[in-house]
């Protein structure tokens, strides 16, 4: 299995404090690997530096290397807005943008750049879309209704849609189902399960269960640093360290 | 100092084996530009104020010049034999303005305690839209209200009622024509309880829940607490509040050239006719018919926008020194 | 002190505040009671079809201030919507620097500054140089008015707009221009549109800084370089007359120039307010 996301001593800060140190970890291609840790560990943080999202908010700062089959995405002259394309995103809340229909939700990232496409292709991708989305069934009768009209879990579906029409090549999700009840979440983890034919995904989750069900690789991060990482099943069986251990069998604290 | 030392050495060792890149804040173009635009048109509200009081300054350098400080000190005004000075227009402008807050100071606390204190709930929001409303009302109606309704009023019920209670008082001696100061006072008072009344309701608003609930836990009664924690706590941000009243009086124009009377004059008395500095503007400016006229009137134009940013800074300070959410707070 | 005393003066003191509420709210009934009673019998159609008559004719209207009211609302937006808004954007999306506290400093204190000091300041600018007083002068000077109170409200309705929506963007691969633009411009519009009405309503009824500016005129202006009528002026010049059929007019545009500001800011306060709160 080859390696499609690299990352070299990356280090991060909002404003004067350090919320990352030097983490080096190699995500593997097509796989589903989660992210885990105690609240504050820097998870979030973590895989906002893989998109360039950390650097929106004002005041902070991010160093070290993250590269993008073999390409460094902080290298001098990448545009953040081209790596974000490769790189989608879902998020903790689900964010439709609630001036939009459901399909123009689907549609955004392509519309919102600008690009120019036909009716008629931009109908198979709304459809593409909501299909891998595993929505298409529920909405196909009610494209045009406000993406707001939704459920919680269907709004979630519906942003991850919205970040697969961009096709990306890698799928952040934030503990993507953190604001969901447990069918919707349900769901949603079927739907990772699926995407990963094509997708490599990243998931951040509080929920050690989800991290279990969901993921081939786990990631667990503590006080900003990576502390263990390596096969699901491996770090949940024998895991090599202590606070790892802790963690998993909840003992910590 | 170790632990500092060995951190070090393990940040030396990691540079040296990864070339470290740091982030480059990449700006697009279209990204730039969009800057760039905002912050022209923000730059222009920067040089609006700014180009105001050159402009001012400009077009009153003559007079300026010719009168020197004695301009804001001499009380002729006398534009046949080209003798200008503001000092009863500046005398009218505080007189008539400090006269308005003595009455509306009072009524707004009292209503802002009203709406934040008092009211049950449903009420709230009417009343404070009604007060609010005095606010949507044209200066130019105020004015006309003032002369056909409230001039004669002050002439015929008002002002007999003051001289023969307070006439013992200079302020309320003389002949009583209707239009005067005092009129213009209430015509201002009623324009500035809007503006201090819903400044102050935020204020009181902004008080701890904890202040209140301090102040019943120890057995104080509803009067009590407002007198003693909630009206103490919120002190500057009403303060704020007057002076903020106190910027709208000063800088009123139409609503008090209508109803005070337009005399040059400093009298002891609340009932004679006065002016004021925005007054005697909108009253002379399109009747000057040489230049220094139009330049003193200028300068007159300029002492007051002086005054009223001087009293709108401070007014500003202090609301923002109190409000709980600063406008400039950071989003994220 | 003991307690009934306490019980007494608590009474009285929250009873003072009902009064003085009471108080505030009295000009307000007689200010609406007079206007509407004084107002309405000459509010006819000729009022609003026709110019006004020379004084000693009875009748007449006031067409031609409403509609330079009108204009001169539409040549204050020209110069004010794009400066005011554009100046909201820039302060809630990159204001938190020294320019955007500058910005933020100098439009208070320009919301601050006399109308009438705006008109001197009109007619140095624009009248002087054209030799005429002129609609534009009076538009001008309704612009500069305009500004601050746009520039604030535009700020804090974009403010409002949710950062997870923003992000949601971003992270499509959408430029930050484009999002600001497409996005959060476009969900806080309710917002930024009844911010500028507002701004309107408060224009529509300036009177001193048009005095010098567009000056007033009792015919059709026949070019927007020339001198322009409009409502709260020629209230003005008719409340100070001595004619008894000028002070009914009066009333009359008083009653419209009322009735045009306050459905405007009402009307716009009500229907944004729930599309703008659904919307989020």
């Amino acid at each position: 299995m080859s390696n499609k996301l690299e990352v070299r001593q990356l280090n991060a800060w909002f404003g004067t404090t350090q919320a990352l140190h030097d983490i080096s970890l190699t995500i593997p291609d097509g796989a589903v690997t989660a992210i885990i840790g105690p609240s504050g560990c820097g998870k979030s943080t973590f895989i906002r530096c893989l998109n360039r999202m950390h650097e929106v908010v004002p005041g902070t700062r991010a160093t070290g290397e993250v590269l993008l089959d073999g390409n460094n995405i902080y290298g001098s002259g990448v545009d953040p807005v081209q790596i974000r394309g490769k790189v989608g995103m879902v998020f903790q809340k689900p964010n439709p943008f609630p001036t939009m229909s459901i399909s123009d939700n689907v549609t955004a990232g392509l519309r919102l750049n600008g690009e120019r496409r036909t009716r008629g292709e931009l109908a198979t991708i709304v459809e593409r879309s909501l299909r891998q989305a595993a929505l298409w069934e529920e909405v196909k009768n009610n494209l045009n209704a406000s993406g707001i009209s939704l459920s919680g879990g269907q709004q979630q579906r519906l942003c991850i849609a919205r970040a697969l029409a961009v096709e990306p090549e890698v799928l952040l999700m934030d503990e993507p189902c953190s604001a969901l009840d447990p069918i919707a979440t349900t769901k949603i983890e079927a739907l990772i399960h699926e995407l990963k034919q094509e997708y490599t995904i990243l998931i951040v989750t509080h929920s050690m269960q989800q991290a279990a069900r969901v993921s081939d690789y786990t990631a667990f991060m503590y006080l900003g640093r990576l502390v263990e990482f390596g096969p699901t099943n491996k770090i949940f069986t024998t895991p090599e360290n202590k606070e790892t251990e802790d963690y998993i069998t909840g003992r910590f604290g | 100092m170790a632990n500092v030392g060995t951190e070090s050495v393990q940040l030396n060792s990691a540079t040296s084996n990864v070339s470290w890149s740091p982030i480059h804040r990449q700006v697009n173009l279209g990204d730039w530009l969009f800057r760039g635009l905002t912050a022209l048109f923000a730059g222009c509200v920067i040089a609006l104020l700014v180009g105001i009081f050159a402009i001012l300054t400009w077009e009153s350098t003559d007079a300026i010049r010719r009168f020197g400080i004695g301009f804001l000190t001499s009380t002729k005004w006398d534009p046949v034999f080209k003798e200008f000075g503001a000092l009863a227009f500046i005398y009218g402008t505080l007189l008539s303005s400090a006269l308005a807050l003595l009455q509306a100071v009072p009524l707004s606390i009292g209503t802002a305690v009203f709406l934040s204190e008092i009211a049950p709930g449903w009420l709230r929001a009417p009343v404070s839209f009604l007060v609010e409303l005095l606010a949507t009302i044209p200066s130019v109606i105020y004015g006309l209200w003032g002369i056909f309704v409230l001039v004669p009023w002050m002439r015929s019920y008002i002002g007999p009622a003051l001289s023969s209670t307070l006439g013992f008082l200079p302020f309320f001696q003389g002949p009583n024509y209707g239009v005067s100061v005092l009129t213009a006072s209430i015509i201002l008072a009623i324009m500035t309880v809007p503006y201090i009344t819903s400044v102050t309701h935020e204020v009181l608003r902004a008080v701890p829940p904890m202040q209140r609930e301090a102040a019943l836990a120890l057995g104080a009664t509803k009067w009590e607490m407002i007198r003693l924690a909630v009206l103490p706590f919120g002190r500057t941000g009403i303060i704020g509040a007057i002076m903020l009243g106190l910027g709208r009086a000063i800088g009123e124009t139409m609503a008090v050239t209508m109803v005070i009377g337009n005399r040059a004059d400093i009298s002891a008395s609340f009932f004679a006719p006065g002016s004021t500095m925005a007054s005697v503007i909108a009253n002379e400016f399109n009747e000057a018919t040489y230049d220094l006229y139009v330049q003193v009137l200028v300068e007159v134009g300029l002492v007051l926008l002086l005054v009223t940013v001087v009293v709108n800074i401070l007014a500003r300070v202090l609301v923002w020194s109190v409000r709980t959410g600063p406008t400039g707070a950071a989003r994220a | 002190m003991n307690y009934r005393r306490r019980k007494l003066i608590n009474a009285v003191a929250l009873a003072g505040a009902v009064a003085c509420t009471l108080c505030v709210l009295l000009p307000l009934v007689l200010i609406f009671s007079n206007l509407i009673l004084k107002g309405i019998t000459s509010v006819n159609l000729a009022f609003f079809t026709n110019l006004p008559k020379p004084v000693g004719e009875t009748g007449g209207g006031m067409a031609n201030a409403i509609v330079g009211t009108l204009t001169l609302i539409g040549l204050a937006s020209a110069v004010g919507l794009p400066i005011g808004v554009l100046a909201g954007v820039y302060l809630s999306e990159y204001g938190h620097g020294r320019l955007g506290y500058s910005v933020r400093f100098s439009a208070d204190v320009l919301n601050g500054v006399p109308s009438i000091v705006i008109g001197i300041f009109a007619y140095t600018l624009v009248v002087l140089p054209m030799k005429s007083f002129s609609a534009y002068a009076g538009g001008f000077a309704l612009g500069v008015i305009m500004i601050p109170i746009v520039a604030r409200t535009t700020e804090e309705m974009v403010r409002l707009v949710p950062s997870s929506l923003r992000e949601a963007s971003l992270a499509l691969g959408v430029p930050s221009w484009r999002t600001t633009v497409l996005i959060v411009l476009r969900t806080a519009r309710g917002g930024i549109i009844t911010g500028i009405m507002l701004a309107t309503a408060r224009i529509a009824g300036e009177t001193a800084p048009l005095l010098f500016t567009a000056f007033g005129n009792q015919f059709w202006h026949s070019t927007l370089g020339g001198p322009i009528a409009s409502l709260p002026v020629q209230i003005y010049t008719y409340a100070i007359s001595p004619f008894d059929d000028w002070h009914r007019q009066a009333w009359a545009g008083a009653l419209v120039l009322l009735a045009l500001i306050l459905v405007t800011s009402l009307s716009v306060r009500l229907l944004t307010r729930g599309r703008f709160h659904s919307a989020l």
